[in-house]
């Protein structure tokens, strides 16, 4: 009779919390409910905002890093002395290596029509270290900019860059809205 | 010499335009080289843009918890089975593990459960609410069989454990504080959108990765290399989650049992848990003879006022320390005990606050701000830690009547191990 007392109020301070604890959980459940969203969320940069600190290329979990140049051709220039693929100091407005910006050479520079020069990204071989990014923005349009580059970037909870962007550059958006890309292009212009 | 010729006349050919430019800032409109016209039929590429991860594959992920959630407590509450468990443990550190690289994870998404609570422009997705809340749920029905076979950390310890030692009591109580320094901590950086610091400092997510910083990567191989000699160290002694489990699972209402009928008392399973995460019987009539139980009970449970006081002072004294993991208060700190850094052209952060425009005032009171909310938010903190510290230490004098060697409903991960070792058949 006593142990069944015992085992009785046991069990009743303990459905007693198990409904609480269950509660709570409702609560909280309940609470974020109010505020939520079907979709989720990617990290973004904002080529407008970004000061080209370079910290793109050693924070990123990912080595080499999730962010890479992206090339907005709408903006372009097609400059023959090109600020993003040239060093200020080169020798000679050619492709040999020592005149170079990029220290991946992950610009390729093609001639379409004198004077007229194409500059297309290798993406494989971006490092994300935003030096012709820097070039283009002080002498030519801004036509190349960094992006997050989502094939890649593993979508941490919290972006290590982004917890270092001198500029706050690097924000979440909704998954739909991943990409913004210089030069008014949209996703559905493109496709 | 002829060279440097050639650059002053292809630049020549631009200056005019480049002259023409007033600002230095630039939008899509404005361009200082126009697009040429083309002659030769040039086709303009387009910009490569790659989708991430398809939503739908996200509600997959939700799905696959779901499913090793159920199948967990369906192994550990029906079947009893060691050996499916075991197999189930693979399977999470290979689809939540090395698969999905270790992101999403049900103990990060406490800070973004928490950050949707105070930061209004954050609205946390369903995804990730589901995945707060489901392990939760399963936890308060079953035990934490979340642990047992579906946490990718939790599984990856699993599987290296070689030769468990048992810790002492004490150490174990005492080491099991820290998980909740670790959750105060991880909420209120996560509440005044400092850090999230359960990702940051997750010692395994760059063995998932096989990438990542060479110190976290180090740090994440010494927990192995320790949880061979002592089960899940991260579970038991760090993991931020573990105490909402723990929470829920010591309340659950069918939680796995050692034997499927009768104790026989032989203490295999005690030498089988890793954990020391199973009870002895109460030594009912030495408790009764000494007479210290009712006594300490009281003392201990007056003390708890005193503790909650201590871990308040404690926050309060400790806001202006932990603010310092913000941003921006750390840079307006800098900035002022430090004036000379304005001149270092290496520090990055400075630089691009004096070139941002923001004059110094707007990051002093924005610094302001969140350092108020570190202040409020430590002492809440630290009256919840003191009074952690209060209840761990009336719980040690509490008398629960208990004759056979249980499973601890809170501690135990529901591993297994102990039903493959009790020889009681049915």
């Amino acid at each position: 009779m006593d142990k069944n007392k015992s085992t009785n109020r046991r069990e009743f301070i303990q459905s007693g919390a198990r409904l609480s604890l269950a509660l709570a959980l409702g609560g909280i459940g309940g609470l974020s409910l109010s505020k939520i969203t079907g979709d989720d969320y990617v990290w973004q940069i904002d080529p407008f905002e970004c000061t080209q600190c370079g910290r793109c290329a050693t924070e990123c979990v990912m080595s080499p890093s999730a962010v890479k140049c992206i090339h907005a051709y709408d903006l372009c220039g097609y400059c023959d002395l090109c600020g993003g693929y040239f060093k200020p100091d080169a020798n000679q407005l050619s492709t040999a290596g020592e005149n170079q910006l990029c220290p991946t050479a992950a610009i390729e520079r093609k001639f379409i029509e004198e004077p007229y020069f194409e500059y297309h990204i290798i993406e494989d071989l971006c490092i994300g270290c935003a030096k012709c990014v820097a070039g283009c923005t002080s002498f030519g349009n801004g036509s190349l900019h960094l992006q997050i580059i989502h094939s890649i970037c593993l979508n941490c909870n919290e972006c290590s860059i982004a917890r270092v962007c001198p500029s706050d550059a690097i924000k979440r958006v909704k998954a739909s809205d991943a990409y913004k890309v210089k030069g008014g292009f949209s996703k559905s212009e493109e496709s | 010499m002829r060279s440097a010729g050639n650059i002053v006349f292809l630049f020549s050919r631009f200056l005019v335009v480049v002259m023409l430019l007033t600002t230095y800032s630039l939008n899509a409109q404005e361009q200082r080289f126009p697009r040429p016209e083309f002659e030769s039929g040039y086709q303009q590429p387009t910009v490569v843009t790659p989708e991430p991860r398809a939503q739908m594959m996200e509600y997959f992920d939700v799905a696959v918890l779901v499913g090793f959630l159920i199948l967990a407590s369906w192994l550990m509450i029906k079947r009893r089975s060691r050996r499916g468990m075991m197999w189930l443990v693979v399977s999470a550190v290979a689809y939540f593990g090395f698969f999905r690289n270790g992101c999403i994870c049900p103990i990060g998404s406490v800070q973004n459960v928490t950050l949707s609570f105070f930061d209004p422009t954050y609205a946390v997705s369903i995804v990730i609410l589901l995945f707060f809340i489901l392990p939760l749920i399963v936890t308060l029905f079953y035990g934490r069989t979340f642990c047992g076979g579906v946490c990718p950390l939790g599984a990856l310890q699993d599987l290296v454990i070689v030769k468990p030692m048992s810790l002492p009591k004490w150490l174990n109580k005492t080491l099991g504080l820290i998980p909740y320094i670790f959750l105060s901590l991880a909420v209120l950086y996560a509440a005044t959108g400092t850090d999230f610091i359960i990702c940051r400092y997750d010692p395994f997510i760059g063995i998932f990765r096989m990438d990542g910083m060479f110190i976290m990567i180090a740090l994440g191989i010494s927990f192995l290399l320790l949880g061979m000699f002592i089960g899940r160290p991260y579970c038991r002694f760090l993991c931020p989650y573990g105490v909402l489990l723990s929470w829920m699972s010591r309340f659950s209402s069918k939680h796995v049992t050692i034997t499927p009928s009768k104790c026989i008392q032989c203490k295999l399973c005690v030498k089988s848990c890793p954990f020391d995460a199973i009870d002895y019987p109460t030594k009912e009539k030495e408790v009764v003879k000494s007479g210290l139980g009712p006594k300490r009970f009281i003392i201990y449970a007056a003390l708890i006022p005193l503790w909650i006081a201590l871990g308040v002072y404690i926050g309060a004294k400790s806001h202006v320390f932990l603010s310092k993991g913000h941003k921006d208060v750390y840079l307006a700190e800098l900035m002022i005990s430090n004036p000379e850094v304005k001149d270092d052209p290496d520090n990055i952060d400075v630089q691009t606050f004096l070139k941002s425009g923001k004059t110094m005032d707007t990051l002093v009171s924005e610094a302001e701000v969140i350092r108020g909310k570190f202040y409020t938010g430590s002492m809440i903190a630290g009256g919840f830690l003191g009074l952690v510290v209060g209840m761990t230490l009336l719980n040690t004098v509490v008398f629960r009547k208990q004759e056979d060697y249980v499973p601890h409903k809170g501690n135990c991960y529901s591993c297994g191990r102990c039903m493959d070792y009790c020889p009681v058949d049915k």
